[in-house]
């Protein structure tokens, strides 16, 4: 049996339903602690639910999570916000503030979750703007950055707290293959540190950057395992996928 | 048939249960730390100031057109003199105060349900959730402040606009000086004909705050919603404004019976 309290993250006979569409059916999977795991399947497999279930954007119908051997399933005010301070998100469009500058996006988390002051705040920014390319684009609205840029601002804005855990929802889908592989590179940079969950569509980016590769099929998971393992798996729905063709 | 009217009519008495515990969580967070004061500054200015030019406009318009259109009627029963305070009056008690919150209701009420339905759509209050920030607090509650804080300002300049207007109308056409329109429009007026009337419209305001954020907020269906989220907050809210009008009136006739014609 394994144990959750060890891993990172952990899903255990995870279900979730939107109506009467059941999109998860009893998926059990677990990250080890600064591990890189890829989300792969088709569309409409339940991939992006799988992580806003992680960051309790979403409730299981069934099943438990664990965040750093926490049950997120039944938190909720002050105790969720404290197991969400853990995570950092990078959605798939980026979902940045557009009423707000691009420094204001990454400021308004420290000033509302730490007491950090303006100047060390200014510093920060500074510093994950200047990691992620855009030091030169802080005045901008997100209305003015292109695609590319506000990929990289959207992981600037998750890395602004430093997280233990990134969860990244498609970070190359609507992105020419330069900008994917300097996203990935970025990617990379963080992988020593940090536990990253990756859903993509970009099997060669994900072979670069992940670990174990988990693949959904019809909500159901249908391979967990190395890249190398799973082009031999069974399942030519998984051996396609791992192979990208 | 008998078993879809019941699935509608719970579907109805559901939203209803959800609107009202989203408008309790409106006044219980209103209260409560943080403040988003800047934020709130910020809704102040789009809501308020920005609604003026119409405010202005509009209150200028129907000055003029309802000084036109009742003085005939006066000059014929040889109450000519009565024009001003009668014009005072009907923007003070019902006409300031109501035309100005359907204004609101139709530039503010659907620029708030459709920008956060729009937020909804594109992931940005998801994502503000995923940093461990109270979206509700910060998106919902400093709108709906504003909303109510902004409405009598709005209001008052809507009644000083009308009755100014209603002064050029019978400057231009009886030549009657200002001087004596003001001691005419405001001989019969107390501060109780405008005080309570322009105090309401902060329940007008909390009113078109707090169902334009109810439908923005709680909407989840793309651009789809964005736009019912739109149309949905300007037809409630108006109708709620105007249902809430008719109690609130006489409310203040019951604490106020001197108001009462």
């Amino acid at each position: 049996m394994t144990d959750w309290k060890d891993m990172a993250v952990a899903l255990d006979h995870v279900s979730k339903t939107f109506g009467e569409k059941q999109v998860l059916r009893d998926v059990t999977f677990s990250v080890a602690p600064r591990e890189t795991i890829c989300v792969l399947g088709r569309s409409g497999t339940g991939k992006s639910v799988t992580l806003k279930l992680i960051i309790a954007l979403l409730k299981p119908e069934a099943g438990h999570i664990w965040i750093d051997g926490e049950d997120i399933t039944q938190l909720e005010g002050q105790k969720l916000s404290r197991v969400r301070r853990k995570m950092g998100f990078l959605f798939q469009n980026a979902a940045l503030f557009d009423f707000l500058t691009l420094y204001d996006n990454l400021a308004l988390p420290l000033r509302r979750l730490t007491h950090k002051s303006e100047q060390d705040i200014d510093e920060i920014i500074d510093r994950v703007l200047n990691e992620v390319g855009l030091s030169g684009d802080k005045k901008k609205l997100p209305l003015e950055l292109s695609g590319g840029m506000k990929k990289r601002a959207g992981l600037a804005r998750a890395l602004v707290l430093e997280p233990e855990i990134l969860l990244i929802d498609e970070p190359s889908s609507g992105l020419d293959g330069i900008t994917a592989s300097e996203i990935d590179e970025l990617l990379l940079q963080q992988k020593e540190h940090t536990t990253m969950i990756i859903v993509s569509h970009d099997v060669h980016g994900a072979r670069r950057v992940g670990d174990r590769f988990v693949v959904l099929d019809h909500g159901r998971l249908a391979a967990l395992g190395t890249p190398e393992e799973l082009e031999h798996h069974e399942n030519e729905t998984v051996r396609r996928l791992v192979r990208g063709v | 048939m008998s078993e879809r009217k019941v699935t509608g009519l719970t579907k109805a008495l559901e939203a209803i249960g959800n609107a009202a515990l989203f408008s309790l969580r409106v006044i219980k967070d209103a209260f409560r730390a943080p403040f988003e004061l800047s934020y709130l500054w910020l809704e102040l200015t789009d809501q308020g100031w920005r609604s003026l030019p119409l405010i202005v406009s509009c209150g200028l318009a129907l000055g003029f057109v309802m000084t036109l259109h009742t003085r005939t009627e006066l000059i014929k029963f040889g109450a000519g003199a009565w024009i001003p305070e009668i014009q005072c009056l009907s923007f003070f008690v019902e006409i300031g105060p109501l035309v100005a919150a359907l204004l609101v209701a139709g530039r503010v009420g659907a620029g708030m349900g459709a920008s956060l339905a729009e937020m909804r759509a594109t992931e940005q209050i998801d994502a503000i959730e995923a940093l461990s920030i109270d979206s509700f607090k910060l998106l919902v509650v400093p709108r709906v402040v504003a909303c109510l804080l902004a409405l009598p300002l709005l209001t008052t300049f809507m009644d000083m606009c009308g009755v100014f207007s209603g002064f050029l109308s019978e400057h231009f056409l009886s030549h009657l000086s200002l001087q004596l329109y003001v001691a005419r429009a405001f001989r019969g007026v107390e501060w109780s004909n405008f005080i309570p009337p322009t105090v309401k419209t902060a329940v007008f305001g909390f009113i078109i705050g707090t169902v334009s954020c109810f439908f923005g907020y709680t909407t989840n269906e793309g651009a789809e919603g964005v736009r019912r989220a739109a149309t949905n907050s300007v037809v409630m809210s108006s109708l709620l404004v105007i249902v809430a009008d008719v109690v609130l009136v006489k409310i203040i006739f019951i604490m106020f019976p001197g108001t009462a014609l």
